[in-house]
């Protein structure tokens, strides 16, 4: 099999790879951000609740 | 649909499109035949044509929901041209790029300005232009709207780019539909048909992770405003 080849298939999954990676990082940070929040929200209710 | 069945339903797609690529995989290596001129690199033809495929596929659907939001404004329509973008994007750069190392042993050069490469890579350069310009458009209606035209107009690349190596002279071949240097071989076409298929559930699953991180985004906004709005008394 030659390097083209090889190399060819790397970028293929690389990538893919690096796509769902960056997919998986960003749904983690708002995740993140959404449960800091929700904390907020709860720690301080609203006084006329 | 409930929350857990689209979990289920993610995670089937996820699973079925890895499946389905491995074999994809195994039959470009173990079912296809060594073509005879360009040898084993012809192999490259399989992925790099698929997923040229799944991409113009993705501006096609970015497309119809440029037109979908245009006409029936709902926030749905958006998300899913901007993820479908996303995903196409990245299948055109695997398709510029695995062409581009192609084209070195059978060309002599990685890059030459023809009809379909440059049309390719001014696509690439205009999808990629969505991305960021959209991030500079205040408001979200607005923005919508904007990337719903630019999604609609710069969708022209697509036929341009397909018809390229049919209306002008070009040293791209011409594989699906006209008889060229390589000799598809029926094996060679039911690789690249199960190829096909497995690119287009891979996008579809992309499709469905993208989509999904966009709405959780929409639910942090949301958040952030009424946390907003309760500061402020």
């Amino acid at each position: 099999m030659s390097s083209t080849l090889f190399a060819a298939y790397a970028v293929f999954w690389g990538l893919t790879f690096a796509f769902v990676m960056s997919l998986w990082a960003r749904q983690r940070r708002i995740q993140q951000e959404l449960k800091r929040l929700s904390e907020t929200f709860e720690r301080n209710p609203p006084a006329n609740d | 649909m409930r929350g857990s069945d689209n979990y289920l339903a993610q995670h089937l797609l996820t699973v079925g499109s890895g499946l389905v690529m491995l074999v994809a995989l195994g039959m470009v290596f173990l079912y296809a035949p060594r073509e005879a001129v360009m040898g084993d690199v012809q192999r490259i033809f399989y992925f790099h044509v698929a997923s040229a495929w799944v991409g113009f596929f993705g501006f096609f659907v970015t497309f119809l929901a440029g037109v979908g939001y245009l006409l029936s404004g709902q926030r749905r329509w958006d998300v899913l041209a901007l993820s479908s973008v996303e995903v196409g994007v990245t299948f055109i750069t695997m398709t510029v790029v695995t062409g581009s190392l192609w084209a070195k042993p059978a060309w002599g050069t990685y890059w030459t300005w023809e009809p379909r490469l440059t049309i390719s890579a001014v696509q690439l350069l205009i999808y990629v232009a969505y991305l960021m310009l959209r991030g500079s458009v205040e408001g979200r209606e607005q923005r919508a709207r904007f990337s719903s035209v630019y999604g609609i107009v710069a969708f022209v690349t697509v036929p341009l780019s397909w018809f390229a190596i049919r209306w002008w002279r070009t040293i791209h071949p011409d594989i699906l539909t006209g008889g060229d240097q390589m000799a598809i071989a029926p094996r060679m076409i039911h690789t690249l048909l199960v190829s096909i298929g497995a690119f287009t559930l891979l996008y579809a699953a992309l499709l469905s992770l993208r989509m999904k991180l966009e709405w959780t985004s929409d639910e942090l906004i949301r958040m952030r405003l009424k946390l907003e709005r309760r500061s402020r008394g």
